[in-house]
């Protein structure tokens, strides 16, 4: 079983990408479940996403509390939000950012870093910041565990309200494309 | 909280179990989650205060030559930029 | 908002209350009424989606309120209309004037309660309290542990509730938050399987305000004078027969809905790992998921402990529970509400009652959690299950255990 936790603003569509992702991995055969933390809808309140990916069928309808994988798809959320608690050891973030490996504040726990500056390429896309289908594309490249042609796939399954379906696809690709993974060396206990 | 004239009630004098209530003002503003923020030319402003009277949040305040916005609680909407008669107020990206 | 898929496509990948929503569609209602509430709102917004889109072929009213809401409904059901709503906290509270009328007048209205806890202290999270607070007003209330069964239940609702020995309304309950905006993966039945299934829609052949069958609907009855007091309790006790006959209409209609459709859930209660066991966690909704994945690692412990999941809550399987408890020595009650004048929750009150048709008085414990929106996880249930177990040689606390107090 994998859990990976999405973290976001409200508004930019981080539950959004929870479900496409979860189409495009039930679509590859796996088992899901992803299930969004309420809080007030309002445009810009944290918003988290849990998804759980296994291979057999899964019956616990609850929130994750130990993630291997966090995906954050806004940049200025780490500053408010804890979004590293209760990280496995070992785990992998996923980032929304300009900045460099080197200017981010990152706990031990994780053991691989995915930088994507989604903000960058979808202004570019789509004239506003709604990085959420960039970050998928940000999330197949880093962790493989589901293929482009899935999400893509995903993506065209569902009904986008603001911006199109070409525009979206396009963002999922460069998503892909231009994100960086780097794996941390483990820094020994002095 | 600048000025507080009346002492915000004292929670310890009563159970903490009864009516939920709060006496703590909250951190958190408005302006905390802007993605772009209006920057105000002073010398297309005239003063004429359309943007005071249409900003939902009452974050314009009135300065020596021109109104501005209190970043504090100004939450990025732009409906001052929409109605300012004289296009003196222009939305930028807000920096992260 | 996913994508809008033709109904013959087998498998979505979908929330609860967008499967209601496909339920509701394969169930041809011919008028659906709404009003939005958190956490239902996507729910409605769902069917007026599919209505726009041509998908579902039904009237829909967007009245101003709750209240108007059923009340648009009892008069569409009245004219041989088959209904639709679906609420919950708040809005189920405005509603409750024709919802408390609905029964009475035996009209065999469908709704899905969107679980969701008391709104004060302030919240908007689910719960299970608005469900369980309007257990006494005579509806048919049915808790749903999954998606699946969501999209399911809300079809075998109409089979149950125009059956012409119950024809009561049924609410089919599913948890806010987990259950209506968790996603995973179901499959839609097949529209020709559930119109056969459903058969020819009868939903006002005993009462219809209808020019072609003249008559008065509800007149005023009761009273210490004349047949007043007769003619009120008749009606009485129709009720109460009509919610009896559902018990076994229920089991009958899951029994064929897993005939035809190969999927099957325990109507009444359901027992897992129940045989062998010393005690066992009762408990009720998308929790026991958890639940049962807790008992199965206490058991490959060697723990002897079993779960019990209430689908039926009213009426009240009492024969199916008294048999259930009859298993085990001790039991613990996970319930995800409050019953106030019991100092313990819902399920438990409801447990010791049906205890009394038991073989014997065993240890029963209340235990609370899950509220405006606290999650209940594998860790809650360990809890539950240590605390059940101290039964079989402690004492039994008269206190309820508040499972996320700690949190």
């Amino acid at each position: 079983m994998y859990e990976v936790r999405l973290h976001g603003r409200g508004g930019q569509g981080a539950v959004l990408a929870a479900s496409i992702l979860a189409k495009a991995l039930v679509a590859e055969g796996k088992h899901v479940i992803a299930i969004p933390q309420f809080g007030f809808e309002r445009r810009g309140a944290p918003v988290a996403a849990y998804l759980r990916v296994h291979d057999q069928p899964m019956r616990a309808m609850t929130n994750i509390y130990k993630p291997n994988c966090v995906l954050c798809i806004d940049s200025s959320l780490p500053k408010v939000v804890d979004i590293f608690s209760g990280m496995t050891e070992g785990g992998m973030l996923i980032q929304s950012t300009k900045r460099s490996l080197g200017e981010l504040k990152i706990p031990s726990s994780v053991a691989t870093v995915a930088l994507c500056d989604a903000v960058a390429i979808t202004l570019e896309i789509f004239g506003r910041p709604i990085t959420n289908t960039t970050m998928l594309g940000a999330f197949a490249r880093a962790t493989g565990m589901v293929s482009l042609e899935s999400l893509s796939q995903a993506l065209n399954e569902s009904n986008f309200r603001d911006a199109g379906l070409k525009q979206n696809q396009l963002a999922l690709q460069r998503g892909y494309e231009l994100t960086q993974v780097h794996t941390i060396e483990r820094r020994e206990a002095a | 909280m600048k000025k507080q004239s009346i002492p915000i009630f004292d929670q310890s004098t009563i159970p903490n179990n009864l009516c939920p209530i709060a006496t703590e003002y909250s951190k958190m503003m408005p302006g905390d989650w802007r993605s772009s923020l209006p920057v105000v030319n002073r010398k297309k402003c005239v003063k004429c205060s359309i943007c005071w009277l249409y900003c939902p949040v009452q974050c314009i305040i009135e300065r020596s030559g021109w109104f501005d916005a209190n970043l504090a609680t100004c939450k990025g909407c732009g409906i001052c930029a929409e109605e300012c008669p004289h296009g003196a107020i222009e939305m930028v990206a807000e920096e992260d | 908002m996913s994508a809008v898929l033709k109904p013959k496509n087998k498998v979505l990948v979908c929330d609860g209350n967008e499967a209601a929503a496909w339920g509701v569609v394969l169930s041809r209602p011919d008028m659906v009424a709404g009003y939005p509430i958190t956490p239902q709102s996507s729910l409605v917004e769902y069917l007026a989606q599919f209505i726009a889109d041509g998908v579902l072929d039904a009237e829909m009213v967007e009245a101003e309120g709750e209240h108007s809401v059923l009340s648009v409904l009892q008069g569409a059901a009245l004219a041989g209309g088959r209904t639709y709503t679906a609420s919950c906290g708040q809005g189920l509270a405005f509603m409750f004037e024709p919802y408390f009328r609905t029964p009475n007048l035996r009209l065999p209205i469908v709704m899905s309660i969107v679980t969701r806890d008391g709104i004060s202290p302030q919240c908007v999270w689910g719960g299970q309290q608005d469900a369980m607070t309007v257990r006494e007003v005579g509806w048919i209330q049915m808790f749903c542990e999954s998606v699946q069964e969501v999209l399911d239940t809300t079809i075998m609702a109409y089979k149950i509730a125009e059956n012409h020995s119950v024809m009561l309304p049924v609410n089919v309950n599913h948890d806010g938050n987990y259950l209506s905006n968790g996603i995973v993966r179901i499959e839609l039945p097949d529209q020709d399987e559930v119109d056969h299934y459903l058969g020819n829609k009868d939903v006002n052949w005993h009462v219809a305000l209808d020019p072609q069958r003249p008559m008065a609907v509800d007149p005023l009855t009761g009273g210490s004078a004349g047949t007043g007091p007769a003619l009120f309790t008749r009606y009485r006790q129709g009720q109460c027969e009509g919610m009896q006959n559902s018990l076994g209409v229920i089991v009958e209609a899951h029994k064929e809905w897993a005939q035809r459709f190969g999927r099957s859930f325990a109507p009444l209660i359901e027992e897992y790992r129940l045989e062998d066991a010393d005690y066992a966690i009762i408990t009720i909704g998308s929790m026991a998921g958890a639940g049962k994945d807790v008992v199965d690692e206490a058991r490959n412990r060697g723990e002897r402990v079993g779960l019990i999941k209430i689908k039926t809550m009213r009426p009240f399987p009492i024969d199916a529970m008294a048999a259930a408890l009859n298993k085990v020595r001790a039991v613990g009650v996970v319930d995800r509400s409050v019953c106030f004048g019991w100092n313990s929750g819902p399920v438990f009150q409801e447990t010791l009652a049906a205890m009394y048709y038991a073989r014997e008085r065993i240890p029963c414990l209340s235990m609370i959690g899950g509220l405006a929106g606290a999650d209940l996880t594998e860790v809650h249930f360990e809890r539950a299950v240590r605390e059940t177990a101290k039964l079989l040689t402690g004492p039994c606390p008269r206190q309820p255990i508040w499972l996320n107090a700690q949190d």
